[in-house]
């Protein structure tokens, strides 16, 4: 073989060989578009909290899912849709500020979590699992269940992205444009639920806001357009599961957290690459300005 | 719109001549009142001006026309309905504070945003829709710098996208907050220059603002200092006596 392909072999290799390997790419990639595609609005709207809060909302649901031996995805699920309910409650009434309320909400539940999971005989295996996921144990049944997700996730996209890029710039503008803040902001909220439900079992529920946030928050400083944002997020993410997955397999770390570390290293490199052009653009601007007076 | 006032028919005029219209309104948030007892008509073509310092209640009663703030008590009617009802007919600018957000919207995209009234969810834009835009932009001169991104726009500038963004809704009654805030003598001019040919086509105007200049080409001004101070043409309401009352002992800027 031509020596110089042979020097690149450790970067496909591991996925010829090992059919697990592959499973994990795919499914990294699945929740790395399904992320994208949420975290794209997410970061719109400066939403990162409330994405934390029902990520670290669900594990409740998990833990007691798996002390019943249910599938853990549905006790996530239920987990997710009290912890929507929760959150919109105090976005909309309480008015103790609310990152205080979301704050306390999501302790509450993550000691809630670990307080049930303890019961459990498996207790440090378990809240493992449950916090830092299982990338490499992903089943074919997880692939089927992450497209379901990832279909559902693009078609709540599709439908309310006017209304959902109005929000992004102001919630009266949405409405007095026709279109319900309440439905949509429950609709926001159903779609990073699901997100999250379908990407804990791979990152764990502490690392999946860092897939929602990091290359969404990398495309908004590439992109001029809400489009190329979601798109360059997609790519960004895909690309962090793929360095991810390498790295780990090659040093032996934790794969889950080798990828969303990248996501975020990725976010870094990218933010200061952009700070020349981004500087130029504020300084190009007052100059124009006086040409056209 | 067209269609309205070219067909215009006597019987018309007096079902529709009241753009506006509110009779004993109690406006505030939730439980908290902040101006009580408010009469006012606005017709096709007018001009309502309301004036007042922070707080006085001028953009409180805005948002209850734009329907954003239900009316604590009385009645109003906006073009025959309740506030809020005809998101194709009425338009809002809010009073914007400089956004400093990141998002990757150009200002282009950030005007044609006010056509989703008309588009909804779904509908693709037609050859209506981008002359909507574009002749806003131009009327606007937010053309200089349509192509950029709305992070990288000064408060001024930012203004007059979002002013271009109402424009383009081709509304029956426009509702702006503070529409000249942040604008030089010509930004103020321009927009003075908008709202009279806005008029001129038969829409309502409202406009909210703390400069007593705005108020010259008003058909009516209402002063409010949290209740109505005066209400009327403006040379009666605008006389020293209502002035002071309205604005304290402060110096109107």
């Amino acid at each position: 073989m031509n020596p110089h392909i042979a020097l690149l072999n450790p970067l496909w290799e591991p996925f010829v060989n090992n059919a697990f390997l592959r499973n994990a790419l795919l499914a990294s990639s699945l929740v790395a578009i399904i992320c994208a595609v949420a975290g794209t609005y997410v970061v719109l709207r400066g939403f990162s909290f409330v994405g934390d809060a029902l990520a670290h909302g669900v594990i409740p649901g998990i833990a007691i899912a798996l002390l019943l031996g249910v599938p853990g995805v549905v006790g996530a699920a239920l987990g997710a849709v009290l912890m929507m309910g929760g959150v919109s409650a105090i976005t909309s009434k309480v008015r103790l500020s609310s990152d205080t309320g979301i704050g306390l909400l999501f302790v509450g539940m993550l000691s809630l979590g670990v307080i049930i999971t303890s019961r459990s005989t498996s207790f440090v295996g378990d809240i493992t699992r449950i916090l830092f996921g299982e990338l490499l144990g992903v089943q074919s049944r997880d692939l089927v269940w992450q497209v379901v997700v990832l279909v559902v996730v693009v078609a709540i996209a599709v439908f309310a992205h006017r209304p959902f890029v109005l929000m992004s710039l102001d919630e009266g503008l949405a409405r007095t444009s026709g279109f319900s803040v309440t439905f949509f902001h429950g609709l926001m909220l159903t779609m990073v639920g699901l997100a999250v439900v379908g990407s804990f079992q791979l990152v764990g529920t502490l690392l999946v806001l860092g897939m929602l946030i990091a290359p969404a928050a990398a495309g908004a400083l590439v992109a001029r357009r809400v489009s190329t944002m979601m798109l360059s997020a997609i790519a960004f993410g895909v690309a962090s599961s793929y360095v991810g997955l390498v790295t780990s397999y090659h040093f032996d770390v934790a794969a889950g957290a080798s990828i969303v570390f990248t996501s975020v290293y990725v976010f870094i490199i990218v933010a200061i690459v952009t700070i020349p052009r981004r500087m130029l653009g504020h300084r190009e601007l007052p100059h124009q300005h006086e040409h056209t007076h | 719109m067209n269609f309205r006032t070219n067909t215009s028919t006597l019987t018309d005029m007096i079902t529709t001549a009241n753009a506006i219209t509110a009779t004993r309104l109690q406006v505030g948030h939730g439980l908290h009142s902040v101006v009580h007892d408010i009469d006012l008509e606005v017709q096709s073509g007018g001009l309502l001006v309301l004036i007042g310092t922070n707080g006085s209640g001028k953009s409180t009663l805005l948002k209850t026309l734009a329907g954003l703030l239900p009316a604590l008590s009385g009645s109003v009617s906006v073009l025959g309905e309740v506030p809020g009802a005809l998101p194709k007919r009425v338009a809002y600018l809010p009073q914007h504070p400089v956004s400093s957000h990141t998002l990757p919207l150009r200002a282009r995209d950030v005007v044609a945003m006010g056509r989703y009234a008309h588009l909804g969810l779904f509908r693709r834009e037609s050859d209506t829709d981008r002359r909507a835009v574009s002749d806003a932009i131009t009327r606007t001169g937010t053309i200089d710098f349509a192509d950029q991104p709305l992070r990288n726009l000064s408060g001024g500038q930012q203004q007059r996208t979002h002013l271009a963004q109402v424009l383009t809704r081709h509304a029956e009654v426009l509702l702006l907050d503070e529409p000249t805030a942040g604008l030089d003598l010509n930004g103020k001019q321009s927009v003075a220059d908008i709202i009279a040919a806005e008029r001129s086509r038969g829409v309502a105007v409202v406009l909210a603002t703390h400069d007593l200049q705005d108020a010259v080409a008003a058909t009516s001004v209402m002063l409010l200092a949290q209740r109505v101070v005066a209400y009327g043409p403006p040379d009666h309401a605008l006389s020293d006596d209502n002035i002071r009352e309205c604005f304290g002992f402060t110096q109107p800027h």
